[in-house]
């Protein structure tokens, strides 16, 4: 199942709407790394609030997309990983290091306004 | 009940058989020689009894409780073990036990003082039945194997009564423990407090990671200051769990600082080899709501000093 990326001014929000294989999580990766050079995208949101589960592909998946879309140029924010989800994930070792989370869609604005705003006025 | 490992281990090595083993007193002869103990116990009451508080005082023994209490605790121990010999039934002297453990556990009687009346008895019956029956050995061997196994059963009974009872105390103060909740308490805006005191073990730090994950989700808040300063200690596992608890509320975007780690509790965290890069910890609470203030971009500033400034 295709993932829908939406673009909202400087950032693009990737909203997942069921469960994804395996496949499914690789095109949204690739997908993501490439629109954001086409996009001249600053921030990505993955907005994962349906998933009930994430396994060690998908984490780490994420954590490649995080990483990938940084070296483009825009800072990857996960958002809306449910409480269960969260425990179950680090029970497996898999806490996502490295990657910004957010509680949900607003937060996830919210953490790339800042962030991006940082970097500018760094110049 | 059937703990003959109490016992055991409390019986003076007089080569009684083990108490289970012990045929209630159908036997002819026994029962009349229980009587006939029965009746000296009797004549005998106020002496005996009176030997036994003073042996028991000598001991050092129930210092938790005035002599008085002591002595009206004491003649109704006798008249129930003099009972209990008679008619061979515990069941009474069971909730007998029961209910004197429930009066005097919370008063700090140890169960090695408990024992310890029951066995100096015992031990004060016995001499007397020697005084009694020096001269007839062959009565005396009888008498003392009617009494022994009876005996033996009685100190039995008390102890186990004791024990159980100390144990269903135990057992409520742990389901106490377990209910009393710990509350996710939202201090300001997006600032959650989680303050843990008492024993964790791992039920209980799974409920808290449980609370504690649902409020930040309910609160929508961005930091947690979890403190531990009522925490004495923790296990690995426990601490492990914690850490655990960190990681998590990070996947949801929450900030986590922990406060009041005792000495103790910083030791096993070093030793379980925490990466610290991800724990963020601040000695006390107070520190702990600044540090998370200047997260959250809060500055409190005191109302004196506000007003000073020129409008």
């Amino acid at each position: 199942m295709e993932v829908p990326i939406l673009k909202q001014g400087l950032y693009l929000i990737a909203s997942i709407q069921a469960a994804l294989s395996d496949v499914d999580l690789v095109h949204l990766r690739d997908a993501l790394a490439e629109k954001v050079g086409k996009f001249r995208a600053r921030g990505v949101i993955v907005d994962v609030t349906v998933l009930d589960v994430m396994d060690s592909f998908a984490s780490r998946t994420l954590r490649d997309l995080a990483h990938m879309t940084r070296l483009r140029g825009a800072e990857t924010v996960i958002v809306g990983i449910q409480p269960e989800v969260a425990f179950a994930m680090v029970q497996l070792g898999l806490t996502l290091e490295g990657v910004d989370t957010a509680l949900d869609l607003e937060e996830g604005l919210a953490f790339l306004d800042k962030k991006t705003k940082r970097h500018t006025s760094r110049g | 009940m059937g703990d003959q490992k109490v016992k055991r281990s409390e019986d003076k090595g007089k080569g009684v058989s083990p108490v289970r083993e012990m045929p209630p007193p159908d036997d002819e002869s026994t029962v009349s020689l229980l009587r006939e103990l029965v009746n000296h116990l009797r004549k005998n009451r106020t002496q005996l009894r009176e030997e036994w508080a003073r042996r028991i005082t000598a001991a050092k023994l129930l210092g938790a409780m005035s002599s008085e209490e002591m002595f009206a605790e004491a003649t109704s121990v006798y008249d129930n073990y003099v009972e209990v010999l008679e008619t061979g039934a515990v069941e009474a002297l069971q909730a007998y036990a029961r209910d004197l453990s429930e009066r005097i556990i919370p008063r700090g009687v140890e169960t090695d003082e408990v024992v310890g009346i029951v066995l100096l008895l015992r031990d004060v019956l016995a001499r007397s039945l020697f005084a009694k029956y020096q001269t007839d050995f062959q009565l005396l061997n009888r008498i003392l194997d009617a009494y022994e196994p009876a005996a033996n059963r009685i100190a039995n009974t008390v102890a186990v009564g004791f024990v159980q009872e100390r144990e269903r105390i135990i057992r409520q103060q742990q389901e106490a423990i377990r209910e009393l909740s710990t509350p996710v308490l939202q201090v300001r805006e997006r600032l959650l407090i989680l303050p843990i005191i008492g024993v964790i073990d791992s039920q209980r730090a799974r409920q808290l990671t449980e609370q504690l994950l649902r409020g930040i989700r309910t609160n929508r808040a961005k930091v947690v200051v979890i403190d531990i300063t009522g925490v004495a200690a923790m296990d690995a596992t426990v601490a492990n769990h914690l850490v655990q608890t960190v990681e998590a509320s990070r996947l949801l975007g929450a900030t986590v600082i922990v406060t009041g780690l005792s000495p103790e509790i910083a030791q096993t965290l070093v030793t379980i080899g925490v990466d610290l890069g991800k724990m963020n910890t601040v000695g006390d609470l107070q520190g702990g709501i600044e540090e998370a203030e200047r997260l959250l971009g809060y500055k409190v500033t005191p109302f004196s000093e506000v007003s000073q400034q020129p409008i």
